[in-house]
């Protein structure tokens, strides 16, 4: 049990989400060599309902194949963020798409915007996934980021690899300011130096 | 490699030799007709989707009849339109394979949520006092493992087998590893040896299950639906009729062994066995290590073949087993069966239910705790 890490993907239909979850499956399980196993829960609607997908890594054969305790959260709207977060274990990893979570529910979350990302730099929105997987791979020690760029590449149609490769990159790029944006927080919040309060 | 459920589903009919599929896609089975459309074309078989899951099964009894190793796939409202069909290859004794993934019922239902709800449909949906033989998977690996024996059994007891999946384990993707020298049986149904005018197509036989000849190799003979003799014709004297229905129960009560299938883990010792089948029999062996790290003796009974109902295994459990759990995503099928087996002798609990989410182990574990 020991070495069970659980990921749920949380956002609604038409993000991508089931499509994310497949891709890091296979990330984690063909490429990295791990047990894994990806199940989905989504409603009837093609587009706009809730869509979940969670992913469960090993280094022995998986039993229970859904998340009970998520060690990591990424959320693609409000709703999942809402819904699932408390889900989540205590030291577990928040990521979320901030062009639609506005309201965070802890000051440890990464907000990227994965969707605006994708609207302004590549002017398609379908990328948003890819970008999210990116920054997944630089934000959780789950996965490498050359086993995404892998999986990504064997799933994605003909003729989009380059998209897809520089929404990942673009991902990776996101995620690292993230990180030291966060880094910045952490130490003005838990520890303020003397130099801060010279400065007064 | 990363496998879906359904993708496995595919695989391992044609592994088995299916070369026929016709079907009416249906969430969430569809991706085993999808794989197929694409798949089958490859190996010189044959997909059609026809116009509903009537004519499905239909166009399946007959590519059967013609010698081809064929297949369905469907969920609950499909699987109640094939019911009429399914009660035809059982009496002319067609072999097909039916998958059914269970979603949550009845009627359109939930779609997309999971359920175990067809368990007792899938034995005795189809009317009149009939043998049927149904399976279940609750990995990537069984779904194929399981469809390979579905077309085997279906072949051997000339009978069509039902493989009874949950919405989990049908649409969840897992790393299966295949070994490229491994050995898998296939089996191919018995055909006549005599020449065609002394063939008797429905002529009993010691294991019960009569050579079957393919359509169009010369071999003329009657199929219908009403109860026939030996020759394959209508009949209403007792003497054929009695025989002949006996014959059918009688080719399936007599291969138990060859037909059930379960799985015993940690049961030797158990002073408490959960019996379970399909996604919930993987939360239920969570929650037997779990116990087990608790110091609980606990066990499970997961159950491969469904029907016929395999009574010698909860006997087996039975026999260290004071309490037994049957956790169950419907209201309570299997474990009406366990207790006609357990006749009193342990405590038999239930857990049931039906909310379109899988049971947890934690439910499993606090449901086995109250127990204690």
């Amino acid at each position: 049990m020991g070495s069970r890490y659980e990921i749920r993907l949380g956002g609604s239909g038409g993000q991508g989400i089931i499509l994310m979850g497949i891709i890091l499956a296979e990330a984690v399980g063909i490429y990295d060599g791990k047990w894994v196993a990806q199940t989905q829960s989504y409603g009837p609607e093609a587009r706009g309902g809730s869509s979940k997908s969670e992913v469960i890594v090993s280094d022995e054969e998986i039993d229970y194949p859904k998340a009970m305790k998520p060690d990591l959260l990424l959320a693609m709207n409000q709703k999942s963020c809402d819904e699932f977060y408390p889900d989540l274990k205590p030291d577990g990893i928040l990521i979320v798409d901030s062009t639609f979570v506005t309201q965070v529910p802890t000051p440890r979350a990464y907000q990227i915007p994965f969707t605006r990302i994708a609207r302004e730099k590549f002017k398609r929105e379908v990328v948003a996934n890819i970008i999210a997987l990116g920054a997944l791979s630089q934000l959780s020690p789950i996965v490498s980021a050359r086993a995404i760029e892998e999986a990504v590449l064997k799933r994605v149609p003909k003729g989009t690899e380059r998209l897809n490769r520089e929404a990942l990159r673009a991902g990776i790029a996101a995620a690292r300011k993230a990180k030291r944006e966060m880094a910045k927080v952490e130490i003005s919040s838990e520890n303020p130096g003397e130099d801060l309060f010279d400065s007064y | 490699m990363l496998l879906q459920g359904n993708e496995a589903i595919a695989e391992g009919a044609l592994r088995a030799g299916c070369r026929f599929f016709a079907g009416y896609p249906i969430t969430p089975a569809t991706e085993i007709s999808e794989v197929l459309s694409v798949r089958l074309p490859q190996v010189d078989g044959t997909f059609i989707q026809m116009e509903d899951e009537i004519a499905s099964l239909g166009a399946v009894i007959g590519a059967s009849l013609a010698g081809v190793k064929a297949m369905t796939a469907t969920s609950g409202p499909g699987f109640s339109l094939m019911q009429e069909n399914l009660g035809f290859a059982i009496i002319a004794e067609i072999p097909c394979v039916i998958v059914n993934v269970m979603r949550g019922g009845p009627s359109t239902g939930l779609p997309t949520f999971p359920a175990q709800g067809d368990v007792m449909q899938a034995r005795w949906g189809t009317h009149g006092d009939h043998p049927i033989i149904v399976l279940s998977a609750s990995t990537v690996r069984e779904c194929y493992d399981m469809t390979i024996r579905a077309f085997n059994l279906s072949e051997r007891f000339r009978i069509p087998v039902i493989l009874l999946i949950d919405e989990v384990v049908a649409h969840m993707r897992e790393k299966v590893i295949f070994f490229e020298d491994e050995k898998i049986e296939i089996f191919n149904r018995i055909k006549p040896t005599m020449p065609p005018e002394w063939y008797i197509p429905y002529e009993d036989t010691p294991s019960g299950v009569p050579p079957m000849a393919n359509f169009g190799e010369g071999y003329r003979y009657h199929v219908t639906g009403l109860t026939h003799d030996i020759r394959g014709f209508p009949t209403s004297r007792p003497d054929e009729i009695g025989p002949f229905i006996a014959r059918l129960h009688r080719k399936i009560s007599s291969h138990f062994s060859e037909i059930q299938m379960a799985e015993f883990f940690l049961t030797d010792d158990a002073e408490m066995t959960i019996i379970a089948y399909g996604c919930v029999a993987r939360s239920a062996r969570r929650a037997v290590i779990e116990a087990r790290e608790k110091g609980h003796r606990v066990g499970l009974l997961k159950l491969m073949t469904l029907w016929p109902f395999m009574r010698n295994a909860v006997e087996r459990v039975l026999q260290t087993a004071k309490v037994l759990l049957v956790p169950e995503m419907n209201m309570g099928q299997i474990s009406r069966e366990v207790k006609r087996v357990n006749q009193g002798v342990a405590k038999v609990l239930t857990l049931n239910k039906v909310d379109g989410t899988i049971i947890t182990p934690s439910e499993i574990l606090s449901r086995l705790e109250e127990a204690l």
